[in-house]
């Protein structure tokens, strides 16, 4: 991390890099069916996310489960459809591209699952695994796919590369699987690389060693990162943005070292607050934690999304008018009425 | 039956193997441990260090392939290791301790009010009448933060954090002394996990239950913690007070394992433990950290003993 660009970008939030995915108002809902026919609602996994990731960068998603992390991640994949906003990538929009289309674009994005054992077939050997994204991306020749899957295998660390070839997933550790999961994605050289949840499956003391991985091959290959997490400990050796995500928005951005230092919207907050340091006086004091649990994303509550479990709240606003995004300092925008 | 100076528990060469084709794994293999009234002991460990073999030895929850299973648990001064099977289901299991299993949440039945499964235990152990069962398990409700109006509902229809509570308030209905929670809030969210802890805490002051949390989350486990052991392939390799054991661990695995916590609140890059833990069938003769260990010198190929200082425990030869 000891490179002044980098520095300078954290702090002042000024990046001179080129957009690599830009996401624009982007709203993913699924259909609650009625008996029969007709909708009876909708499920708003994503309503609203706007952002965009520059080449080389790494930001984080950080969340709790169902507040529409996974959609935004999966829309961006290209697996599902948004019903509203635009996805672009190399300023190409994601959701008008035919076959052809997205298999470029499957060759351009890595994707890296929380589970590493139920993300590899248990009936493929590692070659098999990774010889095969190489032959649907319609790398014809036999060596040049051997040759790749070796070098992949020595950036993930894997050695000595033969012996893992002919294992099956079972025959491997889970911090070995998961460095497979990771060779599978890097394996058609993609630009970008979304990892939802990397880690969290693995042990304390694997999981550094998998993070400290994942930061090299980014600085190496100078890959877009989208690190997606309810873990906001680890955020800060991996990436340089954070994006906390409630009930289908963005409900706060910023640089890192600013969130971290200074986390603006109550959400953020009680996330910070609730996530705990081994420390043994922890055990001496409650935490503050906000009542209630996050809204259904069926009928989300009126006004901010976060207002009934806010201590916070200004009564007849939050509860009433959605709140826009502001910028209380250049690049940290949070969408919190306090800071009108 | 509690003399002044006994131990709520007093766990001694506990060992517990299981039969396979391939061999014996040795998951719990001589342990040593025990726990005052009213205090709180996590056990640490990474996965398939035998920490929840511990939890169904401490209970007797065995399952069929058990090789071996020997060694004694005093629960407050009595050795229940020596009862028979119907002796121990009676006067020890949810009377004495309870288990929160891992993922108890999804333990619940699904066809059963939640309010009539935690008030079972109750009119099975203490052979209370339902209605009063039904008021005990109302009790446990508040002492666990669920609105009494949900004894009627259904698993399904509650939140894993609510379920998680429903859980825990079962363990408490028959007020054992000690309940044993195996990874409470591993699959919840972080508010939730929060949450759960600030119910275990109040629990703890206000009905004085002691605690066996397993678990393999250093730092969330701090928020409960009194006494802290950590195991590493089946044994115990550190024991000490939770004071002082966060601030400085001893053994160079529970200081490797600490190192390797991320923080949030400062800036110390986290470091990693290179290798692997070994098989528990294949066990090294020498200490078992030994071939991952940075400090390891000659002595290290013998077996290492338990060595006591300042009142702290720790089973490595630099302290000898």
């Amino acid at each position: 991390m000891a490179d002044t660009k980098l520095a300078t970008r954290i702090e002042t939030g000024v990046d001179e890099r080129k957009v690599l995915l830009s996401i624009q108002d982007l709203r993913v809902w699924f259909e609650l069916r009625r008996f029969g026919f007709g909708v009876a609602g909708y499920v708003r996994a994503v309503d609203g996310v706007s952002f965009d990731l520059h080449h080389g960068e790494a930001i984080a998603v950080v969340g709790e489960s169902g507040c529409g992390k996974s959609s935004l991640m999966k829309t961006i994949l290209g697996l599902y459809r948004p019903r509203e906003g635009k996805v672009t990538f190399d300023d190409q929009t994601i959701s008008d591209m035919g076959r052809k289309g997205l298999n470029w674009y499957r060759a351009q994005v890595g994707y890296i699952q929380q589970d590493p054992y139920g993300a590899l077939p248990p009936f493929m050997s590692l070659q098999r695994i990774l010889d095969e994204p190489l032959v649907i991306g319609g790398v014809h020749n036999k060596d040049e796919r051997i040759a790749r899957i070796h070098k992949v295998m020595g950036e993930v660390k894997m050695h000595p590369v033969e012996d893992f070839l002919q294992k099956f997933p079972h025959m491997l550790s889970g911090g070995q699987q998961q460095r497979a999961v990771i060779a599978r994605a890097m394996i058609r050289e993609p630009k970008l690389i979304v990892a939802d949840e990397p880690v969290s499956m693995l042990d304390a003391s694997v999981r550094v060693e998998i993070l400290k991985l994942l930061r090299g091959l980014q600085e190496t290959h100078n890959l877009s990162f989208i690190y997606i997490t309810h873990d906001l400990s680890t955020v800060k050796y991996f990436s340089e943005r954070i994006m906390v995500m409630y009930a289908g928005r963005l409900v706060e951005k910023g640089p890192i070292s600013k969130i971290l230092k200074n986390p603006l919207h109550p959400y953020t907050s009680a996330l910070m607050a609730a996530t705990s340091d081994p420390d043994a006086k922890n055990a001496d004091s409650y935490k503050e934690v906000p009542p209630g649990e996050p809204p259904s994303l069926v009928k989300p509550p009126a006004g901010c999304r976060f207002h009934p479990r806010c201590s916070r709240i200004i009564q007849g606003l939050c509860d009433q008018q959605d709140p826009p995004e502001f910028e209380p300092e250049p690049n940290h925008q949070v969408q919190c009425w306090l800071y009108q | 039956m509690t003399t002044n100076n006994e131990k709520l528990l007093r766990v001694e060469r506990l060992v517990l193997h299981f039969r396979t084709t391939v061999g014996a794994v040795q998951a719990v293999d001589g342990l040593d441990f025990s726990l005052d009234s009213n205090r709180a002991v996590v056990i640490l460990g990474e996965s398939g260090c035998g920490k929840t073999s511990l939890a169904k030895a401490i209970l007797r929850l065995l399952p069929r392939n058990v090789g071996e299973y020997s060694g004694k648990v005093y629960l407050n001064g009595t050795d229940v290791m020596a009862f028979s099977e119907e002796e121990f289901r009676q006067n020890v299991r949810w009377v004495g301790m309870s288990l929160v299993p891992q993922a108890a949440m999804n333990s619940l039945n699904p066809v059963i009010r939640v309010g009539d499964q935690v008030a079972e235990p109750a009119m099975i152990h203490l052979g209370v009448k339902k209605d009063e069962a039904i008021n005990l398990a109302k009790q446990m409700f508040q002492h666990v933060g669920v609105p009494v109006d949900f004894l009627v509902r259904y698993p399904f229809e509650l939140s894993g954090g609510m379920r998680q509570r429903v859980a825990i308030a079962m363990a408490l209905v028959t007020s054992p002394s000690l309940i044993v929670l195996d990874e409470p809030t591993s699959a919840l969210d972080l508010l939730t996990q929060a949450n759960i802890f600030n119910v275990l805490k109040r629990i703890k002051k206000e009905l004085g239950t002691s605690f066996i949390l397993i678990t393999h989350d250093i730092a969330t486990s701090s928020e409960l913690a009194d006494e802290v052991a950590i195991m590493y392939a089946g044994q115990i390799v550190e024991t000490g007070n939770a004071k002082e054991f966060f601030p400085a661990p001893l053994h160079p695995y529970a200081h490797m394992l600490m190192a390797s916590v991320p923080r949030l609140r400062a800036d110390q890059d986290p470091e990693f433990i290179t290798g692997q833990p070994p098989s528990l069938i294949n066990l090294p003769t020498s200490c078992r950290f030994a071939p991952r260990c940075p400090k390891r010198f000659e002595k290290c190929d013998q077996d290492p003993p338990i060595i006591e200082k300042n009142g702290r425990k720790v089973k490595c030869w630099l302290y000898a």
